[in-house]
């Protein structure tokens, strides 16, 4: 548990050339450490860095300084980069651009038709990843007539199958229905607690982040606040000041504080603010 | 409206034809066309006329389906007779002013919109019994050998691939920005050829540069699935060829041959 699967050291990352007009910093100097079966969330609004973060993470992208590590190898190592990508898979937010088959399970089987496994062993693969995402009676559909969710968890699947042992999402729920968000945070649940894959998940909707176990804040290509999801958004006034919102119910109760109730900051569910009361 | 397009439509069954190995099916599809431009004489498309229906019966197609093919192509079919017609010199039947209608053009017309009709049924035979997976599948195992010159086989079956699972996707997205744009006063029915060409350059550039971005996130995200190309990769259904398709391929070497051969009887 305690093992490491992603060190960030001190990485930088900047888009087009330095004193160009196109220039961006969008990572500067960050360093993140994630641990093992551990959920982690990282939190901020567009252009905050966070998609970059991602890309780095599995060496799509190679820091300009500093150093990013998975699962102890360096993703500026070239000989190592098919390695990381099996170890560090990443889903995309727009689940249409990510499928690449005509047939859900010939989708799921792309990735380790790429490692060069074995057919009897993609078939297992497959119908495991499928059925870990709950989309076994999907497997002989075409991937356009499923739902956005659907496509998503496809898209997951399709991850899933390389059996890496962590996964990175980059906004999967972003171009969701509240359905299809719902469907998405039980499968990630899931494949936290039951199939103990890392997660890292990147997102700007403040109630998937309760469920980390811990929360990053980036702006402006730094990490401004650290900590475990009530550490997080007991600051409420901090969060706001960069932006964003604390969930729903860890407003009220800030809200009910200040108007002088004894209600805790650090309420993050309905049930807890219901016991607080 | 544009979900009428029918290209490649797959009939889905559970056949001999169906179960038949692409590789074979292409392979008979092409010795089929061959032999059709072989034929000299009318007698021998009583054979084909008999193995087209014999193939639609086996493969459970029904007729309407197979007609539905050839109806896009009536006006291609309907040139090509009416040219056959008038363009043939020869043994005058119907004197028409400049133009004459003759014995050897009436022959050459009917025997060329045969051809044409022949064709079209064999190859939707082939689309409507296969799935598109399977047959680029297909095309990619037989233009591997041609790999060692040089023709890149994987690549030629990826991109029909992708092609095939973005038709449907691009589809709905032109529909849904000919919505949004008729929503903002476009209009794309009315006024002459010319005016509505220029009408449709609202759609299409927004319909290009979405096309753009998605092919440069689909292949952001097939980087990171570890796609490397075609080298060293397996396949989850890999193809192998069984009794029946050897039988097949056999059976039908021999009848495209004996076609072939009615030429120099």
């Amino acid at each position: 548990m305690l093992e490491e699967m992603i060190r960030v050291e001190n990485t930088t990352y900047e888009y087009g050339i330095r004193g160009e007009e196109n220039h961006l910093i969008a990572v500067d100097n960050v360093n993140i450490s994630v641990k093992k079966g551990e959920h982690l969330v990282i939190l901020g609004h567009n252009g905050s860095g966070k998609s970059t973060l991602a890309r780095l993470m599995n060496g799509l992208l190679t820091p300009t300084k500093g150093n990013v590590f998975v699962n102890g190898m360096n993703t500026k190592d070239e000989d190592n980069i098919w390695n990381i990508r099996e170890t560090a898979g990443i889903v995309f937010q727009n689940p249409d651009n990510q499928i690449v088959a005509t047939i859900v399970e010939e989708d799921v089987a792309f990735g380790p038709e790429n490692l060069g496994i074995p057919p009897v062993d993609i078939r297992k693969r497959v119908d495991e990843a499928l059925r870990i995402v709950e989309m076994t009676e999907y497997k002989n559909h075409a991937p356009h007539l499923l739902s956005g969710g659907q496509k998503q968890r496809v898209a997951i699947a399709g991850i899933l199958a390389m059996n890496p042992e962590c996964i990175i999402l980059d906004e999967p729920t972003a171009m969701l229905d509240p359905i299809g968000r719902t469907e998405i945070m039980n499968t990630l649940k899931k494949l936290n607690k039951e199939e103990k894959k890392t997660i890292i998940h990147i997102t700007h909707y403040m109630d998937e982040a309760v469920a980390a176990d811990r929360i990053l804040v980036m702006e402006k290509g730094k990490i401004m606040m650290e900590g475990t999801p009530k550490q997080v958004f007991c600051q409420v006034d901090r969060i706001k000041g960069l932006g964003l919102d604390v969930p729903q119910v860890t407003e009220l109760a800030y809200e009910l504080k200040k108007e002088g109730f004894n209600v805790p900051c650090d309420v993050l569910t309905v049930d807890e603010l219901v016991n607080a009361l | 409206m544009l979900k009428d397009i029918t290209i490649g439509q797959y009939f889905p069954g559970d056949t001999i034809i169906h179960k038949l190995d692409p590789r074979i099916k292409i392979i008979i599809i092409m010795m089929f066309i061959v032999s059709l431009f072989f034929i000299t004489s009318f007698s021998p498309y009583l054979l084909i006329l008999a193995f087209i229906l014999f193939t639609i019966k086996l493969s459970g197609v029904p007729f309407k389906y197979i007609l539905k093919g050839i109806k896009p192509l009536i006006l291609i079919i309907t040139i090509t007779f009416v040219i056959n017609i008038f363009m043939t010199k020869g043994e005058v039947l119907f004197p028409l002013g400049p133009l004459n209608i003759t014995k050897e053009g009436l022959y050459r017309a009917t025997f060329m919109a045969l051809r044409l009709i022949f064709l079209i049924t064999g190859t939707s035979l082939l689309t409507l019994t296969t799935s598109p997976i399977s047959l680029t599948d297909g095309i990619e195992k037989l233009l591997s050998p041609l790999k060692k010159v040089g023709i890149p086989a994987h690549e030629l079956a990826m991109m029909m691939t992708i092609a095939l699972r973005f038709i449907p996707t691009l589809l709905e997205e032109t529909d849904k920005i000919m919505k949004a744009q008729m929503a903002r006063g476009a209009d794309f029915e009315s006024g002459n050829i010319i005016r509505r060409a220029k009408n449709l350059v609202p759609l299409l550039v927004p319909l290009f540069i979405n096309a753009f971005r998605r092919a440069d996130e689909l292949a952001i995200a097939m980087e990171a699935r570890c796609y490397r190309g075609g080298e060293n990769r397996t396949r989850l259904n890999e193809l192998t060829l069984n009794k029946q398709d050897v039988l097949a391929v056999s059976l039908m070497t021999v009848f495209f041959g004996f076609i072939i051969s009615t030429r120099y009887i």
